[in-house]
């Protein structure tokens, strides 16, 4: 059969989402051939999650339009996806832990003799596919005493249960050990040369080569391009993937003179939420004066290693010290660590309290800010004006509620916070997602000002030219490890790209 | 105790486990699709109300039994509608309806009997077993001379818990509670779900009303219920959310009951404030982890928001 004759089996056309304040998908387009696995590349945030639930019937697009084998489609629920043959595994499983497998899979099915829940023709039917397709899973196991490798099985038999002919699979190879995550690509591929049409999302390069025949990236909700991932060079699509419109350029500093070692990491090892291995007796040293870059595509261990010095995460072994001390658990002493974590609206701020309450979350406590058990307003107002000017915070007032700032503006209160205490160390992540480049010059500005007074700065960001342009040394993570230790000045895009793939030859300076 | 008295204890403990049983029932679907709904106690108290109510306006008993379980049904839809579609707190929802059947109760306790000089006890439910079974020794009094309804109690357990076992929709039911976006990608509504769940915990709270007055009372009076709503949603703790000990756990509750009301007229060297407390001691062991672990619905309090997903 020709194949370029052939009606695509999804069409997705100038879509169009927005959130409140975020513009999540802007004018997509996007294409995938029936019997073609079709990858969907972009970092966290990028619009990739949000466009497969528009496809999935979970939200629905401001703009835009859908056509299945060439009919223009309204997909109004996922009751209406799954009726059409749309069927999705989601990153966080759909699956009833108190239900056994077999119930898991006979949930929303139309049932033999309704009302009666008969599940002998569906437990066949489910010995059948899982010798098929070569699973071992048993259909009377509750589903919370699964491993998740199994549990992802699980949702891929509820497709094949609803013979879904366009699978979307979110992120699958998350929850999976390499080598469950070969016969997950041989499974897709099969899936594939059965007819079906594949969407395989992930923000894994290397994946990408095994599994799909071509990769759309997406980049800050808007599609970068669509490549053959057997062709395109690893570091074209890092490129594609993480990317500025405007690269930033490097920023100016001085020679620091005076080194001590402020940040020292001896043999930490860590497990993710999953518990899963996710540091893997890691080694870091982070000098006074020193703005330590941490590179790395997402999920390779950058977030755990940062809850671990904050001490939001258990660690299994090995040691932190900051300035000598050892961390274990929450650093509360404000001089000696700055932290300002992730996500600025869940784990940053409180966004229900005005701005000068938010600078003063740490500090409120404390003289002169209490005195006598009570807080003295007028103290902090007086504090938190200075700090606003110094920072060039733009907000109408110290009263007002942070929640009405800007994305950059609520950013800066945090970091402002958390250098007011004059930390030692300062732990960032990404401190500049999703802020306009006036904001990011301000951030990386502050971030400077604490090198340039001899502070140590980690700084984590998968934002590559951003990495490039602050630090003063760049280490690459991959799977739980330091990957490379380079000096930003000898750095460049494509050696830190194949870094990032795990590529160890592109370290030649590691002996 | 003679031997004529522990046959009346037990006669009255199973009679006095009945409503418990029936309400259990039906808070086992409200909780199973992950709705707390603590107003029970109230929906039981207005079905007790609303039984009598219909029972003297209509002289009919089994009128008055449905008028009680639709009374119950609109205290469930108001309670699934604050919880459900507007997403109010379901505490809060809970208590507000417990607070307003006190409140209405009451005010309605007068005019409920306005024109009667006394008031009347309105038609009990029939015992139907025949003469010779109910004077048998021992299981006579427990097993036979029992009004009708209590066969009932016993009864709708067991078809809930096969509702819930055997049935496509008790599965999605059981479901839902526990991962309701499951459900919803499963292609099935969760809101429905929810709503018919809730309401169906209102019908059979009105049902347990109805059995409290029309079994061996024949009137209302105000708070009559007495705790009775809040003893079953402590029998879903014991019981682990499980039918079928959730309704021995009503069993034992509505036995420690009867056993209070015998201690308070015969002498007993254990004050019967005892027994009125033992329930709710047996609860807080087995929510301090004393009898098992005791685990509900993952979901049960949360509102479900389906753009959260």
């Amino acid at each position: 059969m020709d194949h370029t004759s052939e009606v695509s089996a999804l069409k997705m056309v100038g879509i169009t989402k927005r959130f409140p304040g975020v513009l999540a998908n802007d004018q997509i387009n996007f294409e995938v051939k029936a019997g073609e696995v079709h990858g969907l590349l972009g970092e966290n945030g990028a619009g990739k999650t949000t466009l497969m639930k528009i496809l999935y019937g979970l939200h629905q697009p401001d703009e835009g339009e859908i056509h299945l084998n060439g009919e223009k489609v309204k997909i109004l629920s996922p009751r209406a996806a799954a009726d059409l043959g749309i069927g999705m595994v989601h990153q966080h499983f759909m699956l009833v832990e108190n239900l056994t497998a077999l119930e898991n899979v006979v949930l929303g099915l139309p049932a033999a003799h309704p009302p009666l829940l008969d599940l002998e023709p569906a437990r066949l039917r489910f010995k059948e596919l899982t010798r098929e397709y070569d699973l071992r899973l048993d259909p009377s196991t509750p589903v919370w005493q699964l491993p998740v490798g199994d549990q992802q099985w699980l949702e891929i038999l509820k497709l094949l249960f609803r013979d879904a002919r366009l699978v979307i699979l979110d992120e699958p190879t998350a929850v999976l050990a390499p080598k469950q995550a070969k016969q997950l690509f041989q499974t897709v591929r099969r899936l594939a040369a059965e007819g079906r049409a594949i969407v395989f999302i992930s923000h894994k390069l290397e994946e990408m080569k095994e599994v799909a025949e071509r990769v759309t990236v997406l980049r800050d909700g808007h599609v970068v391009g669509t490549v053959d991932p057997k062709v395109a060079k690893p570091s074209e699509l890092a490129q594609m993937m993480v990317g500025r419109d405007v690269f930033l350029s490097r920023r100016e500093r001085k020679t620091y003179p005076e080194k001590r070692d402020l940040l020292v990491i001896e043999g930490l090892s860590c497990l993710n939420d999953r518990k899963l291995p996710a540091l893997n007796n890691l080694n870091l040293t982070v000098k006074s004066g020193e703005i330590v870059g941490v590179a790395g595509v997402d999920g390779n261990g950058q977030r755990e290693l940062a809850e671990c010095i904050s001490g939001l995460r258990q660690f299994t072994s090995g040691s932190i010290l900051i300035n000598g001390i050892p961390v274990d658990g929450v650093v509360k002493d404000n001089s000696l660590l700055g932290y300002v974590p992730e996500d600025r609206h869940k784990t940053g701020l409180v966004l229900n309290f005005t701005v000068e309450e938010n600078l003063f979350l740490k500090t409120f406590a404390k003289f002169p800010y209490t005195k006598r058990g009570f807080i003295q307003w007028r103290e902090i107002r007086k504090k938190a004006e200075a700090i606003i000017r110094e920072f060039e915070i733009r907000t109408p007032g110290s009263s007002v509620t942070t929640y009405h700032l800007s994305g950059g503006n609520q950013q800066k209160v945090v970091v402002a916070r958390e250098l007011s205490s004059d930390p030692a160390l300062m732990l960032t992540s990404q401190p500049t997602r999703g802020l306009d480049l006036g904001a990011v010059e301000s951030v990386h500005k502050m971030l400077l000002s604490v090198r340039n007074r001899g502070g140590a700065v980690l700084f984590i960001s998968t934002e590559l030219p951003e990495v490039m342009a602050l630090s003063d040394r760049i280490i690459v993570m991959f799977k739980g490890q330091i990957m490379g230790d380079l000096v930003a000045e000898d750095a460049d895009v494509n050696r830190i790209g194949e870094l990032m793939l795990g590529h160890q030859e592109a370290m030649k300076t590691i002996p | 105790m003679d031997l004529n008295s522990i046959n009346e204890f037990l006669a009255a403990a199973i009679r006095m486990s009945a409503p418990l049983m029936i309400v259990g029932a039906g808070a086992l679907f409200t909780e199973r699709t992950g709705v707390f709904n603590i107003g029970l106690e109230g929906t039981m108290l207005v079905g007790c109300m609303a039984a009598v109510y219909f029972s003297l306006q209509t002289g009919n008993l089994w009128l008055a039994t449905l008028g009680a379980m639709f009374v119950g049904g609109l205290f469930g839809l108001v309670h699934a509608f604050l919880t459900i579609t507007r997403r109010a707190d379901q505490i809060v929802a809970g208590a507000a309806i417990n607070l307003f059947a006190l409140g209405i109760t009451n005010l309605l306790n007068g005019p409920l009997y306005a024109g009667y000089e006394y008031r009347p006890r309105v038609t009990l439910y029939p015992v139907i077993a025949p003469e010779a079974l109910q004077n048998l020794p021992i299981l006579g009094p427990i097993l036979f001379a029992q009004p009708v309804i209590v066969y009932f109690a016993f009864i709708i357990p067991i078809l809930a818990t096969w509702i819930l076992y055997r049935t496509t929709w008790g599965l999605a039911i059981r479901a839902v509670g526990d991962h309701p976006h499951a459900v919803a990608t499963a292609g099935l509504s969760v809101y429905a779900l929810k709503y018919i769940g809730v309401i169906t915990s209102g019908v059979f709270a009105g049902l347990g009303g109805a059995a409290l007055t029309l079994a061996d009372l024949g009137l209302f009076a105000p708070g009559m219920t007495n705790g009775r709503g809040f003893a079953v949603l402590a029998a879903f703790v014991v019981g682990k959310w499980n039918p079928i000990l959730v309704a021995a756990a009503c069993i034992l509750f509505g036995s420690a009951d009867a056993l209070q009301l015998r201690a308070q007229t015969i002498q007993l060297a254990i004050p019967y404030q005892v027994f009125v407390m033992l329930p709710y001691l047996l609860t807080i062991a087995a929510l301090a982890g004393l009898v098992g672990r005791t685990v509900g619905p993952k979901t049960v309090g949360k509102p479900y928001d389906p753009e959260s997903i």
